[in-house]
């Protein structure tokens, strides 16, 4: 039976990987590929890499870094961060990777997500919606930011969501910015409105700080991926850097409450 | 020499990563003569049937690999859509596939019982593999967990081709094997110690 997703999340940025809090203040936290070789021998379900620096800086995604990285993982690799074209989505699953994460560049021009479905196929296609409550006494519902949540697309998130999986995504991620490196627990409203329109997989970053939070995501949603950054290389309330995951039994009593044939 | 076949579809590197990982030695074959002193094969694809049958069509790789295959009994091993390109035909296209496993792929979408899944099939699901004796299968009889990423399933004509089956809404055959030809539509080569256990079993076949 397939089981939801326990996926952890790593930022990229100056070449080391980084923790936010709100994409704000990045922490180092260690070296990319050491991290990868430690969630190997863990059994992490699947990594999802994101450089933050890409689409800021306007600069190409690291290709050596995405390749050593390849090189490394025994799992399911997701890299997202600066990607603007079909030819660098090739490039990179080309060198190992399966899927390719689309943000900034999808939302400017949603048909990017169609040229870049043909090249390598729907299934390695995700899309990264960063999205934030309306501010206001009287707002309500989501909207998209992009460029580290610099840059407010006013678009309302569901339906944004729903029109990238029409143009090609095969994943959507949502990444709360308000919960990011919270700990406080997922935007489950958020999560259950998304689910209700989407028909591809969905995968929920953004404020799980305890194992607790995805037995939450998974009773509310059923099958989903459920992505973590601080709750997977921080111990303690000092937030002590220590790479961490569930072990293979503990992931196994995690994921089964929502286990659909 | 244990080949990866590239027809110009699907993830190369990611097998000779795993190759290396496992230290068996593996080259990427994109012209006939590197098949020559083929021992294994491994076919990959990704993306849409039409179009990795068309670009094995035109990869000039085809003829070395039906002599291989077919007259030299060269173990071959389809990965999800190089599964399901072993098969007739499929749902997602009009080429035919290589029909060396009788079959037809077919799509999740329009069945009912999986109607109300997210589509594609993607995650972590177990596999079962048949209780006949199938050494590719060797050491994965206790619930093992494979990567699955598809929206087409192979759909074999004979239930004894059939080597393993998971279920999504439904239970279908996820692996199927005839003789020395095997198909398996989940990726063994990102499925961590049960994938690296398959390609181990694949390279003492």
């Amino acid at each position: 039976m397939l089981r939801p997703r326990i996926i952890p999340c790593l930022l990229v940025h100056q070449g080391g990987l980084v923790k936010t809090r709100c994409f704000e203040e990045p922490k180092y936290v260690g070296d990319p590929i050491n991290a990868v070789r430690i969630f190997n021998e863990k059994q992490a379900d699947e990594l999802l890499v994101l450089d933050i620096d890409a689409t800021v800086n306007g600069v190409q995604p690291d290709f050596d870094l995405i390749a050593k990285l390849a090189a490394e993982c025994r799992m399911p690799l997701c890299y997202g961060g600066g990607v603007t074209s079909a030819e660098q989505a090739t490039r990179i699953v080309d060198m190992g990777v399966e899927k390719v994460a689309v943000s900034a560049a999808a939302i400017a021009n949603p048909s990017l997500l169609t040229e870049i479905a043909a090249s390598v196929g729907k299934q390695s296609v995700v899309a990264v919606l960063d999205i934030r409550r309306r501010m206001g006494l009287f707002a309500t519902g989501y909207e998209v930011w992009t460029h580290n949540s610099k840059i407010n697309h006013k678009h309302d998130a569901l339906s944004l969501a729903k029109q990238l999986q029409d143009a090609g995504a095969g994943e959507i991620v949502i990444n709360s910015v308000d919960r990011d490196g919270m700990m406080q627990g997922y935007d489950l409203e958020l999560a259950t409105q998304l689910k209700q329109v989407l028909k591809v997989p969905l995968t929920i970053l953004g404020g799980a700080g305890s194992l607790n939070h995805f037995t939450e995501l998974f009773e509310r949603l059923g099958l989903v991926g459920a992505a973590a950054g601080s709750l997977f290389v921080f111990k303690g309330k000092y937030r002590a850097v220590l790479i961490n995951y569930p072990a293979p039994l503990q992931k196994q009593k995690l994921t089964q409450l929502s286990v659909i044939s | 020499m244990n080949c990866v076949v590239d027809y110009g579809v699907g993830n190369i590197q990611a097998f000779l990563n795993m190759f290396k990982r496992i230290g068996v030695k593996a080259v990427r074959a994109h012209e006939p003569a590197m098949l020559l002193d083929a021992k294994r094969l491994i076919l990959p694809g990704v993306g849409h049937f039409d179009h990795a049958m068309q670009k094995l069509n035109d990869s000039g790789l085809r003829s070395s690999l039906e002599q291989l295959v077919l007259e030299e009994c060269i173990p071959i091993l389809g990965v999800c859509v190089g599964m399901q390109m072993l098969a007739r035909s499929s749902d997602e296209g009009i080429l035919p596939g290589l029909n060396w496993i009788p079959g037809h792929v077919r799509a999740f979408e329009g069945n009912d019982q999986s109607a109300a899944l997210p589509m594609p099939h993607m995650g972590w699901n177990s596999l079962h593999p048949r209780p006949t004796v199938n050494p590719l299968y060797k050491a994965l009889n206790n619930m093992p967990e494979f990567y699955f990423l598809h929206s087409y399933f192979f759909d074999a004509c004979d239930n004894d081709d059939v080597a393993a089956t998971a279920t999504y809404g439904f239970e279908f055959d996820a692996a199927v094997s005839r003789g020395h030809i095997h198909g398996v539509q989940f990726h063994p080569e990102k499925s961590h110690h049960w994938g690296e256990q398959l390609i181990k079993n694949f390279v003492e076949l």
